[in-house]
């Protein structure tokens, strides 16, 4: 039986555009069909903005690659209508274990938070994830939404002037051209569309080699994360256990700077490290093997004129902490309803600064905190060896110094303090939903908060009352009451009321929070408005 | 925002000096090291106070 990554899902197919004596010109070009650009076009799409979406190639990715998905990126899918099947499918998981040498150090539970739909991370192989957005692309065509896919279409050159780029595609039947007003780049870390600009990617090189082994078999281990620090079976270097959906294992084997990569790939080489981790006993099928290194890197900026970038194509982390994919949605979250503000004539090209602003302010911390489980998982001086290895000796028995273990920061959304769209805070109010922050979830009358929100801006008020709709320079506010009489359980009181008695948030279409007050006035929330859509 | 203390604040510092180095005796040099590492880390973390902790490194480094 084939996998489904050998199978193509968007065959190539000849477009009209092919035929055309002058160019074509689209609304929005999606360079790459990955998880960043098929999100994106959906997100696009879903609010009747044309896309087109062009990959080289036309399969879902080959082998698992990605493979923990984060609540923020869940939350978004569902927005996008296709987090069911994402979660249906994925393994759920809280436990975790942490080794060190021959021992167990000591396990963690991630104690999801009570009160949300979504879980705090499911495991999922990119493979899926993709499908899923393919299926979900099928059915918003079916609905007769204004969005194309086309495998076997590589981009050869690119030019832009102000109102728009100029697209070379070649395809199995010769090249053609075609325009559009915005191309976003979602075409990866080694993104062609930037080098064809010339555009400058830059960042810490980590001397390390990391195999992938992803193996099919029957284990009897626990729905865990198992992490271990210099291992018996591999010392000197780390590994990790981690689990997918049919019982496909995710094995991660840290090899150094000095090695031999096609050696190291050999089936038999891997084979003895799985039987040297797992016992000589094992019985288990190679799905899918790999050997990578990485960079945190990013760009200086994510658009340059008519081109904006995303996912890794604008930013790359190491994968610990699952903040590649994860803070890839969160860019297209982000891009999607300000382009659709633009492209209405309802915003200024430079509501597009923002997303430089907000995505580069999320690259950076993932950077951060990718670098730092990089430090901690591979010391890179004598001393810092010294003191990770403290870390692990004393967490075995004190709890004491067990934050400090770092094999990876899991991926949590980001707040954008500081934002230029930002409006006014009220101190009353929690923390954690201040201005720029994403909401959190809660459960409403009906269902869910995060289920009510989305695409437009909405004024959510609690205990107080605010106009149906408010209609802002064409831009539609509307309302979403709540109040806490409905609140049995407390959660709205707990993460947006604080030592508040009422409240009024402006809640932007990404689903993150543009200001708050304790009471409603029309003049503030319209100014408010203004200022999120960049006016 | 408390600060670190630089006063004398150990009751019996010749006691403590000899308890301190007697926890190395017989040690190798990276055992000692290794020691010395978990010591800071224990003691930082009951010191807790994020303030007062950059201080101690700063002071620890004897630069201005």
């Amino acid at each position: 039986m084939s996998k489904i990554f050998e199978v193509p899902l968007y065959p190539y197919q000849r477009s009209a555009d092919q035929d055309q004596a002058t160019p074509a010109r689209h609304k929005v070009v999606v360079v790459g069909a990955g998880p960043i650009g098929l999100a994106l076009a959906i997100d696009l799409a879903m609010q009747d903005v044309p896309v087109v979406v062009v990959d080289e190639n036309d399969k879902v990715s080959w082998g698992s690659r990605a493979i923990c998905f984060a609540k923020r990126p869940l939350e978004i899918l569902d927005r996008l209508g296709c987090g069911d099947p994402m979660v249906d499918k994925g393994v759920i998981w809280n436990l975790g274990k942490v080794y060190f040498d021959e021992r167990q150090v000591f396990g963690f539970n991630l104690l999801p938070e009570q009160g949300h739909k979504r879980p705090a991370f499911i495991n999922l192989q990119q493979y899926y994830f993709e499908q899923y957005l393919v299926d979900r692309v099928r059915q918003l065509q079916a609905e007769g939404k204004p969005i194309e896919l086309r495998g076997g279409n590589k981009v050869l050159e690119l030019s832009q002037d102000e109102t728009g780029a100029d697209l070379t595609i070649g395809t199995p039947d010769g090249p053609y051209r075609m325009k559009a007003d915005w191309v976003i780049a979602c075409d990866g870390a080694a993104s062609p569309i930037r080098n064809m600009m010339g555009l400058d990617f830059v960042g810490r090189v980590f001397e390390d080699n990391f195999l992938i082994a992803d193996v099919v078999m029957e284990a009897e281990f626990p729905t865990e994360r198992w992490f271990w620090f210099d291992p018996p079976f591999n010392r000197g270097q780390s590994a990790l256990l981690h689990k997918q959906p049919d019982n496909v294992w995710r094995i991660d084997f840290q090899l150094g700077w000095d090695i031999d990569r096609e050696e190291e790939l050999k089936p038999e080489n891997i084979d003895r490290r799985l039987k040297a981790m797992l016992g000589e006993d094992i019985s288990y099928e190679l799905e899918w093997s790999s050997i990578y290194t990485f960079q945190c890197r990013r760009m200086d900026r994510f658009h340059e004129g008519r081109v904006i970038f995303a996912g890794d194509a604008a930013h790359q982390v190491s994968p610990f902490g699952a903040r590649g994919a994860n803070s890839g949605l969160q860019d297209t979250d982000n891009l999607a309803w300000k382009l659709k503000l633009i492209l209405d004539g309802k915003s200024p090209l430079t509501l597009l600064d923002s997303y430089d602003a907000e995505r580069i302010h999320g690259a950076d911390e993932n950077i951060l905190n990718s670098s730092r489980s990089t430090d901690f998982i591979t010391p890179k001086s004598e001393m810092s060896r010294i003191f990770r290895d403290a870390v692990l000796d004393l967490s075995e028995r004190y709890e004491a110094t067990r934050p400090m273990v770092n094999s990876g920061r899991l991926s949590v959304p980001c707040t954008y303090d500081g934002s230029p769209l930002n409006g006014p805070d009220c101190a009353a109010m929690p923390d954690r939903t201040r201005p720029g922050s994403p909401l959190v979830d809660a459960p409403v009358p009906g269902g869910w908060l995060l289920d009510r929100t989305g695409f437009g801006f909405q004024l959510m008020t609690i205990d107080e009352a605010a106009p149906d709709v408010l209609t802002v320079e064409g831009v539609e506010v509307k309302s979403l009451p709540l109040n806490t009489a409905d609140d049995t359980d407390g959660y709205l009181r707990q993460r947006y009321l604080g030592d508040a008695t009422s409240a009024v948030y402006l809640i932007r279409p990404d689903q993150h929070v543009a200001a708050r007050w304790d009471h409603y006035d029309e003049t503030a929330v319209k100014a408010a408005v203004l200022k999120a859509i960049g006016r | 925002m408390s600060a670190l203390n630089t006063q004398a604040n150990i009751k019996g510092p010749d006691e403590f000096y000899a308890e301190l180095l007697s926890v190395h005796e017989g040690l190798s040099k990276q055992q000692s090291d290794a020691l010395n590492a978990r010591l800071i880390l224990l003691l930082a973390n009951h010191i807790g106070d994020r303030a007062v902790l950059s201080q101690a490194l700063k002071a620890a480094s004897l630069k201005d």
